[in-house]
C-alpha cells in the first residue's frame, strides 16, 4: 500500500535503488506532460475560464464535505465521470490515477471501522465472531465516498487546466501575487531539481555493480540529496542574479487575459448551487 | 512515491479529502495564517529580492526530497518529509513556507494530500514539524563546533521528534472528529476512528518506520553537509547570532504568547467534560454518568469508579482544580488565570532549560 496520490497507480519499477529512483522521478516528470497534453485536447472543461472553474472546485469540494448523504456522495461520483468523459478524460485515466489508489488507501483505513464502530449489528463473521455494524459501514463508505469524489474532482482539474492558468487563477481570486509568483517558480524548479536528482541517481546507476547494501544505499539517498541542497542554493543564486539584473526589485506582476463566456457562468452557478442545495436538504 | 522491491512502510501523514470536517479543515487554516504571516514578515526582512527565488527553489527542493524513497534498516523503506534538514539550514521561518508551497503542489498538482485539509496538513508537517524540529536541534547542537558527532545526532533527534509531533498532531486531528461530527444515529461522518484508535494506529507507524526515515535523512545530509558543505549549517548554527535579532524575536514570541492567553477562555465554550478527564465523583452523578457513556460511544460503564482511579484520585490534587482557583467566583477569569500561569511555568521551564544547554534557544 503507497500513499494517496496521482501517481500511486502507476508502473513499478523493481531494481536497485538507484534504478528505482530514476523511474520514480521519470512518472513524476511524465505526469505533468500528460496533464500539459490534455489540458491542450478540445473538451468541455478544457473550453472553460480557468478562474470558474478553480472557483467550482472549491464549491464541490465543499458539497462533497458537507453531504451528509451517500447518494449525495454518489451523484457528485456520476457528475465526475460525466464530465470526464465530455472533457476526453478516459475512465481508464480516472481509475489509474484517483480511483485506485484512493481505493487502497482509503479502503484500507476504511476497513477495520467496519467493525470497530459501535453501532447496531448487521451480521456476525463465522470465526472470529465480530459484529458488522451498520453504523461502521456507512461511516467507512462516507469516508471512501469523500476521498473518492474529492480525488476525481482534483484530478480533472489539474488534468483540464494548464498549471500557469490555475495560477493565474489564483491571483484573479484574491490570492497574494507572492504566494503565485512562488507557486509558479517553485514548480518550474521542482522540474530542474527532480531532472538533476533523476541525472544523479542514473550516473550512480551506470557505476553500480552489484546492488548496494542498505547502509550504502542510505548514504547514497543522503549525499545525494546533500548535493541537490548545494546545487539548490546554487541555483538560487543565479536566479536571482539573474532576476536582479533584469530589473526585479522585489515587486511581481502578472498579466492577466482571461476572458468570461456565458457558459463560464452557467458552470458557476451549477456549482455553487451543489453545496446550497445540500445544506438546503440538510436543514 | 517511488517504491520497488522493499515493502514500503514509512508512509507520510499528508491528509487526504475527505477525513476532516469542514469546520476542522476552517480552523486549522485559520490557526495557519499567522504563522506564514509571520515567517513571511521575518523572511523578507532578512532576504528582501533573494526571497522569491531562495523560496522558490527550496521549496521545489523539499518537494524533491519528499518524494526519495530511503531504505531502512530491516528491508523496508520510508519517505522523509525534510522539515528538518530545511530548518536546521535556512531556520525554521523559511522552512514553514518552503515546506507549505511544497505541500500546496503536492496537493494540487500530485493528489497527495487534500486540497481542503491544505490547512491541517501544513499546521502538522510545516509549522509545527519545523519549529520542532529547530528548536530540538538548537538544543541539542547548543555550544557544539560545525564538524561536532554531536550535531549530526541533534539532526538525527530532531527530524525524529519533528516527524512524530506532526504525526501525533494529525492523530489528534483525526481522533476528535468521530466525537464532533456523526449523524443521528452515531455513524462518524469523517475520520471514523477514536482518540483511543488513531493516536497508537498513528504513532506505531511513525515512532518506528516514518520517523526513522527522517532522522537518518536528516543526520545523514548534515553528516554529508559537514564534509562538503560546512558553511550551509553555519547560518542557524547561533554562531554568528546578534542580539538585536534575538531581542525581536523575543519580543515576537511574548505577542504570540499573549495572544494565546487571551484565547483560552474559548475553551469554555467547549460543552461538558474532556473526554477521559473524568473524576472518581462522576461515576456517582447520573448526569455525568450519561455524559459519559454518550462520549465514549454508548458503552456500558461500570456501577462505581474503577478501584484505582478511586484509590489515585486523593493522591494529588491540581493548584487550579477545574481551572479556577477557589477564591475567584467567574469561570472566565479563572480559565485565563490558570492560562497565564501555566504559561509562565511553561516558559520558565523553557528559560531553564535553554541556560542548561548554554544557549538562548530562540527562532531566528
Amino acid at each position: 500500500m503507497s500513499e494517496q496520490s496521482f501517481l500511486a497507480g502507476k508502473h513499478r519499477h523493481h531494481g536497485n535503488i538507484a534504478e528505482r529512483m530514476v523511474h520514480g522521478l521519470q512518472q513524476v516528470m511524465e505526469h505533468a506532460l500528460d496533464a500539459e497534453a490534455i489540458s491542450a485536447t478540445p473538451g468541455l472543461l478544457q473550453q472553460l475560464d480557468p478562474r470558474i472553474k478553480l472557483l467550482s472546485l472549491l464549491a464541490v469540494l465543499v458539497a462533497t464535505l458537507l453531504a451528509s448523504q451517500l447518494t449525495t456522495l454518489l451523484l457528485l461520483f456520476v457528475l465526475a465521470v460525466v464530465l470526464a468523459l465530455a472533457s476526453q478524460v478516459s475512465i481508464s485515466r480516472l481509475y489509474r490515477q484517483a480511483w485506485l489508489s484512493v481505493l487502497l488507501f482509503s479502503g484500507m483505513l476504511a476497513l477495520p471501522a467496519i467493525f470497530m464502530v459501535p453501532g447496531e449489528p448487521l451480521f456476525t463473521l463465522p470465526l472470529l465472531h465480530w459484529h458488522i455494524t451498520r453504523q461502521g459501514l456507512s461511516s467507512a463508505a462516507f469516508l471512501l465516498g469523500r476521498a473518492e469524489v474529492s480525488a476525481s474532482f482534483a484530478l480533472l482539474l489539474m488534468l483540464s487546466t494548464p498549471w500557469m492558468h490555475v495560477l493565474k487563477a489564483m491571483r484573479s481570486l484574491g490570492v497574494p501575487v507572492l504566494v503565485v509568483a512562488l507557486l509558479g517558480m517553485t514548480h518550474r524548479y521542482v522540474f530542474v531539481l527532480l531532472q538533476t536528482a533523476s541525472q544523479m541517481f542514473e550516473a550512480r546507476r551506470s557505476r553500480l555493480l552489484a546492488p548496494p547494501s542498505g547502509r550504502m544505499a542510505r548514504q547514497l539517498v543522503a549525499s545525494t540529496s546533500g548535493v541537490l541542497l548545494g546545487k539548490a542554493l546554487q541555483l538560487s543564486s543565479d536566479v536571482h542574479m539573474a532576476m536582479v539584473s533584469r530589473g526585479y526589485r522585489g515587486e511581481v506582476y502578472l498579466l492577466h487575459n482571461f476572458h468570461t463566456r456565458k457558459r463560464d457562468w452557467c458552470a458557476l452557478l451549477l456549482a455553487v448551487a451543489l453545496p446550497l442545495v445540500i445544506v438546503w436538504n440538510h436543514a | 512515491m517511488l517504491s520497488g522491491d522493499r515493502p514500503e512502510k514509512g508512509k507520510r501523514m499528508h491528509i487526504p479529502d475527505g477525513y476532516l470536517s469542514p469546520s476542522t479543515c476552517a480552523l486549522t487554516l485559520a490557526i495557519a495564517l499567522p504563522f506564514w504571516w509571520l515567517a513571511y514578515q521575518r523572511a523578507k526582512r532578512l532576504l528582501h529580492t533573494r526571497l522569491v527565488p531562495l523560496f522558490a527553489v527550496f521549496s521545489a527542493f523539499s518537494f524533491v526530497i519528499m518524494m526519495f524513497n530511503l531504505p531502512l534498516p530491516g528491508g523496508t523503506s520510508g519517505h522523509a518529509v525534510g522539515m528538518g534538514i530545511v530548518s536546521i539550514v535556512l531556520g525554521p521561518w523559511a522552512s514553514i513556507i518552503a515546506i507549505s508551497l511544497a505541500l500546496l503542489i503536492q496537493a494540487l498538482f500530485f493528489g497527495d494530500g487534500g486540497i481542503s485539509s491544505f490547512g491541517a496538513n501544513s499546521l502538522n508537517m510545516a509549522i509545527v514539524g519545523s519549529l520542532v524540529a529547530w528548536a530540538s536541534y538548537r538544543l541539542l547542537s547548543a555550544g557544539a563546533p560545525l564538524a561536532s558527532r554531536r550535531r549530526v545526532i541533534a539532526a538525527g533527534v530532531a527530524g525524529y521528534l519533528a516527524i512524530n509531533a506532526s504525526a501525533l498532531l494529525a492523530a489528534i486531528e483525526f481522533g476528535v472528529q468521530p466525537m464532533l461530527f456523526h449523524d443521528a444515529s452515531g455513524t462518524p461522518l469523517y475520520a471514523p476512528y477514536p482518540l483511543s484508535v488513531a493516536i497508537p494506529a498513528m504513532m506505531i507507524g511513525h515512532l518506528s518506520f516514518a520517523g526513522l526515515a527522517e532522522m537518518l535523512l536528516s543526520a545523514g545530509l548534515v553528516a554529508y553537509l559537514q564534509r562538503a558543505h560546512p558553511a550551509l549549517l553555519a547560518g542557524t548554527a547561533g554562531i554568528r547570532a546578534n542580539n538585536s535579532q534575538q531581542n525581536g524575536s523575543v519580543r515576537q514570541l511574548w505577542y504570540g504568547l499573549a495572544g494565546l492567553m487571551i484565547l483560552s477562555p474559548l475553551g469554555l465554550l467547549a460543552a461538558g467534560t474532556a473526554w477521559g478527564e473524568w473524576g472518581a465523583e462522576d461515576f456517582a452523578n447520573p448526569a455525568a454518568r450519561q455524559e459519559i457513556i454518550q462520549a465514549s460511544g454508548l458503552h456500558a460503564l461500570p456501577d462505581s469508579a474503577p478501584e484505582g482511579l478511586a484509590r489515585l484520585a486523593g493522591l494529588w490534587s491540581a493548584p487550579f482544580p477545574d481551572y479556577a482557583p477557589a477564591f475567584i467566583h467567574s469561570p472566565a477569569f479563572g480559565y485565563v488565570l490558570s492560562a497565564v500561569f501555566g504559561a509562565g511555568l511553561i516558559l520558565l521551564s523553557l528559560l531553564l532549560l535553554a541556560r542548561l544547554g548554554g544557549k538562548r534557544g530562540l527562532p531566528q
